[in-house]
């Protein structure tokens, strides 16, 4: 495994957020984390990487409690490995899934009163960073575009006061276009919420990111700065398999 | 003319009955999934409260008053026992749905033994109103008087189930659990509470139907809830698991194809065509009339 030392955006020096001590997930005979142990400091954005099927999505369910675990899950220093999902939540953790999970029988207000019942659409947050979202609150969520489904699953989150976001592949199926958008969101929100994020779109790892956590096989391989990972063509292929020349946009 | 007006009018009177039945059977399995086969148990707990109840009163009441304060007890009754089933027989089995059908299959026999152990397995004789037991001439024909309160019952059911859906945030919460519970939790909402007062609600509108299709068949019994919740269940089947609006079209549907098919075919093949009915959705559209959507 290899381990670099911490730069300055790292937010090492400060307690962290959430610590992963030898987490296992295992599902019927298959055994899919094997062990995982990181650390999220309290600020930025720390990228959980790594090639399809790995573990990375099964990694933010076992915090979020929605995968049988075992091992020790901390946030802000409480163990939560035995928590309820809603009671985690509650406790701090916003959770955006893989495939955004909007309910498409719901309008794009009702989506938000589930979490913010006086505010719905109305909510500061929303109309700062998801005006289009106020224009459609009479609209049924399953009729959304991707990406406008992408930020009622955002907005939804946002609706909380978190001490900890998990973002599940939030340009998955994207436009280019939106996902800037999708990106500019992120960085906006991580300016004042830690992040740990599933991300696939290095570039987007690149602008937004400032750690980098690489799962291979249910383990960590890699922990690190992000800047120094995208900068690293050997390192990015051996870890992730891939080029940045050939990946997408941010 | 009036034999088709009195088919309808008996036909909606039944499909009433059925919707009532079917409501809290069909919201319990749109949420959590749950086939409660004990959704006939309660309905017979909901009766016998309300035959208890009537019995207890002093008869210088009116019946209708009696009926009244019967009809409170059994849907009292069956919110109970809808509540204890879940705190104590399913929440255990959340997500294991073969056993939770073993435990409704079972907690079914077991009250149908119980009730016939403690009064007996011969139908009791049930209390009726004078104007319920009378009839209303409508377009030439003779309209029994107790259809009118079932179709007002159910009617005023649906309505108070669909603004509890679309009005409170109860409702929303249901609506959203039906479509993705798993995410209902994970945006912090304690989906088991509202379990709970899903089963509890499914329970009280099982001991109205109850308490109502004793009304119907003059007289209480053991297997009264059981046969109610074949019906119940095509019904549900038909309109769409989850779908209160699916349900009360299938429940008006069945009760007039059963009906129709017993005066124009034959006494007896009314049952018969509502299962062909059944089938008939199924292979047209296997995703029910509605789809699943509360």
């Amino acid at each position: 495994m290899t381990d670099r030392n911490s730069s300055p955006r790292d937010g090492a020096g400060t307690a962290p957020v959430l610590e992963l001590d030898d987490v296992h997930v295992r599902y019927g005979g298959s055994h899919i984390l094997q062990g995982v142990s990181f650390e999220v400091p309290a600020t930025g954005v720390t990228a959980l990487l790594g090639r399809n099927g790995v573990g990375k999505t099964t990694t933010l369910k076992a915090v979020i409690g929605l995968a049988p675990r075992s091992g020790r899950i901390l946030l802000q220093g409480s163990e939560i490995q035995t928590t309820s999902t809603a009671k985690i939540v509650r406790g701090g953790i916003g959770y955006v899934p893989e495939d955004r999970e909007v309910f498409g029988g719901l309008t794009v207000d009702e989506n938000l009163r589930l979490v913010a019942p006086d505010q719905g659409v109305e909510a500061p947050v929303v109309g700062r960073l998801f005006p289009d979202l106020v224009a459609r609150r009479g609209q049924r969520a399953g009729t959304l575009s991707g990406g406008q489904q992408q930020m009622v699953s955002l907005a939804r989150v946002l609706l909380r006061d978190n001490a900890l976001l998990l973002i599940d592949e939030p340009t998955k199926g994207l436009a280019p276009k939106l996902v800037t958008e999708v990106a500019d969101v992120l960085a906006e929100v991580a300016r004042t919420t830690p992040v740990l994020l599933v991300e696939q779109n290095l570039p987007l790892v690149r602008r937004i990111a400032d750690r980098v956590v690489v799962l291979d096989a249910g383990r960590v391989v890699h922990r690190g700065a992000a800047a120094d990972l995208v900068a690293d063509a050997d390192l990015t292929r051996e870890l992730l398999g891939v080029s940045m020349r050939r990946e997408g946009v941010a | 003319m009036s034999d088709l007006v009195l088919l309808l009018a008996t036909g909606l009177g039944l499909g009433a009955l059925y919707f009532i039945a079917a409501s809290g059977l069909s919201l319990i399995y749109g949420l959590m999934g749950v086939l409660n086969f004990a959704h006939g148990a309660f309905m017979t707990a909901g009766a016998y409260a309300a035959w208890l109840t009537m019995g207890a009163l002093p008869t210088a009441w009116p019946v209708a008053g009696r009926l009244l304060v019967g009809i409170a007890a059994g849907v009292c009754v069956g919110a109970l026992v809808g509540l204890v089933v879940e705190v104590v027989l399913i929440r255990p089995l959340y997500r294991h749905h073969i056993q939770q059908v073993l435990v409704t299959v079972g907690l079914s026999l077991a009250g149908v033994a119980a009730a016939q152990g403690i009064w007996g397995a011969d139908p009791r004789a049930v209390d009726k109103p004078v104007w319920m037991s009378g009839t209303t001439d409508v377009l030439g024909a003779r309209l029994p008087n107790d259809r009118f309160v079932y179709v007002l019952v159910a009617g005023l059911l649906f309505a108070g189930l669909l603004a509890l859906l679309h009005l409170t945030r109860l409702g929303l919460v249901i609506r959203a659990g039906v479509e993705n519970r798993t995410m209902v939790e994970a945006l912090g909402i304690n989906v088991h509470r509202t379990f709970t007062v899903v089963f509890a609600l499914g329970g009280a509108a099982a001991g109205l139907a109850g308490v109502l299709y004793s009304q119907y068949a003059g007289a209480v019994s053991p297997a009264q809830g059981g046969s109610l919740l074949i019906f119940a269940f095509i019904v549900v089947v038909i309109g769409g698991m989850g779908s209160l609006t699916g349900t009360a079209v299938a429940a008006v549907v069945v009760g007039l194809v059963q009906q129709l098919a017993n005066y124009y075919a034959a006494s007896g093949v009314g049952d018969l065509s509502v299962v062909l009915l059944l089938a008939l959705v199924l292979l047209l559209r296997p995703t029910s009339l509605k789809g699943a959507t509360a």
